[in-house]
């Protein structure tokens, strides 16, 4: 929890978590008609536990096992030179080649856009897929950038003083997504 | 746990977290020269100038391998092409290099202190790439992160440093940082090439190879400087070969997976036996490569510090 900041609301309960994970894995399947030559790849941190919910649940649909990978940015930030301290780097595994591959990407809160910009470069050094999709628990708006989810949970309006803070059973052991502010 | 400092010039400075922090950094980056495209973007648009005063093979080529996979433009820089030989002080030198906008200097010198004496002077972060016979911490870190991979941890490990100690920066580097890390330390070597009160580092003392590599986990073999040799340190190479020489016969008193380690470059059949530095316990050539990223850790952590004053 954010210092001087209070929880102003509730966006989704864990119900509504699972249950918008559920929706956005059918939706992966219907517009890639099926898995063949479909990886997923989560970004650190929360991306990664959406992106092994998301697999389970196509796994439970069509019994078939996606690749899964997991993407660090932080060595691709374009803020690196302007924040306080340097972010702790942690790995990015991707033991699978992407070339020709349909990825798709996963995200907690698509915000700005500039961590998926990040990803898109760091992706494409791994290789040349056929083509990235985006998928994100919440799009809160105020993008800087011309990037958009192909799968969005739920579209929240919120105020840049705001924050929104998604929470995981395998991180944060309880599952929401809350608005805090002040 | 954040990283604070402008420089990093050695390890007896250090502590046990912050040493952690760079090992746990280096993981990261070791996946990054496994990629097809080994380079990222983290340092573009930074300036880092290596300033080699002494002759560097595997650590100026490391350096400016990692500096340039991490994006960074490189300047590299060698004493006998400069104007030092016509007489500017060697810290004129490094102002006028930083009056060039350089953010980092890389510094490898024969006098120690000088990388200290260095980051006193300059804005710029100073990276000591060795300093006379004082220290040379990225050698020490990629030692202690070989180890920690190979190993699965530090703490309780026993490691014998076996050699000329006394001119050795690498000795000293290891010895401050694997004490920190909670390695028992076992030196060896003839009286001569061991200086004086280094039992209060927290090290052990030992004069027979046989007693100090016994149970131990890992042994380094030292290069013995055959240009010090005029200054009579012993007898003769020969005769230091045989007593302290890394042999296959006598890695039989060491644990059963013992690693065998060196800074390099090796004095093959002298320190250490070819057989042995070739040997299936030999993990010569992982030290070189976790160096790179070792030192891709140091910069990225160091260059991204926000503390850039130059303290008092």
């Amino acid at each position: 929890m954010n210092m001087g900041l209070k929880e102003k609301g509730l966006v989704m309960d864990k119900e509504g978590v699972e249950r918008t994970i559920s929706r956005i894995a059918h939706e992966i399947v219907e517009k890639n008609k099926g898995t063949d030559n479909l990886v997923i790849i989560g970004i650190r941190t929360r991306g990664v536990f959406l992106a092994e919910r998301i697999v389970e649940k196509i796994k439970q649909i069509e019994k078939s096992v996606i690749p899964i990978g997991v993407l660090d940015i932080t060595l691709y930030r374009d803020d690196l030179s302007t924040i306080a301290s340097q972010p702790v780097v942690h790995k990015t595994e991707i033991p699978f080649d992407i070339t020709n591959k349909v990825v798709v990407l996963v995200d907690d809160v698509l915000y700005t856009g500039r961590t998926i910009r990040a990803a898109l470069d760091e992706l494409i050094d791994f290789g040349r897929p056929k083509a990235i999709q985006l998928a994100v628990l919440v799009d809160r708006g105020h993008r800087e950038l011309p990037i958009r989810a192909d799968y969005a949970g739920k579209n929240v309006p919120t105020s840049q003083r705001e924050i929104v803070e998604v929470r995981l059973e395998e991180y944060d052991k309880k599952t929401e997504v809350i608005i805090i502010g002040k | 746990m954040e990283w604070n400092r402008k420089d990093l010039l050695g390890l007896e400075d250090l502590t046990k977290e912050e040493i952690k922090l760079i090992l746990d950094t280096t993981e990261s980056f070791k996946e990054i020269s496994t990629r097809e495209i080994k380079k990222v973007p983290a340092l573009r648009g930074k300036t880092i100038a290596n300033l080699f005063f002494e002759p560097s093979t595997r650590t100026r080529i490391s350096f400016e391998l990692a500096e340039k996979r991490l994006s960074a433009d490189v300047v590299n820089f060698s004493a006998s092409t400069s104007s030092l030989s016509k007489g500017e002080t060697f810290i004129d030198t490094a102002k006028n290099i930083e009056a060039m906008k350089i953010d980092c200097v890389v510094i490898r010198h024969s006098s120690s202190g000088a990388s200290y004496m260095l980051s006193k002077k300059l804005n710029a972060s100073v990276i000591n790439a060795g300093d006379g016979t004082h220290e040379h911490p990225t050698q020490a870190l990629l030692d202690m992160f070989t180890i920690r991979e190979k190993k699965g941890g530090l703490e309780g490990l026993k490691v014998a440093i076996v050699g000329d100690i006394r001119h050795s920066r690498v000795a000293r580097s290891n010895i401050w940082g694997m004490r920190k890390m909670g390695i028992e330390v076992r030196i060896c070597g003839p009286k001569t090439l061991l200086p004086v009160d280094i039992e209060k580092t927290g090290a052990k003392v030992f004069y027979h190879i046989e007693h100090a590599i016994k149970h131990v986990d890992v042994i380094m073999a030292l290069r013995i400087q055959k240009e010090r040799q005029g200054q009579s340190y012993f007898p003769s190479i020969r005769e230091y070969s045989k007593f302290y020489g890394l042999t296959s016969e006598r890695l039989k008193y060491a644990k059963g997976d013992v690693l065998i380690m060196h800074p390099g470059p090796i004095n093959r059949g002298v320190e250490i036996m070819p057989e042995v530095a070739d040997g299936p316990y030999s993990v010569i050539l992982e030290q070189v490569t976790n160096g790179l990223a070792v030192r891709m850790a140091v910069l990225y952590l160091v260059m991204g510090s926000k503390t850039k004053e130059v303290s008092a």
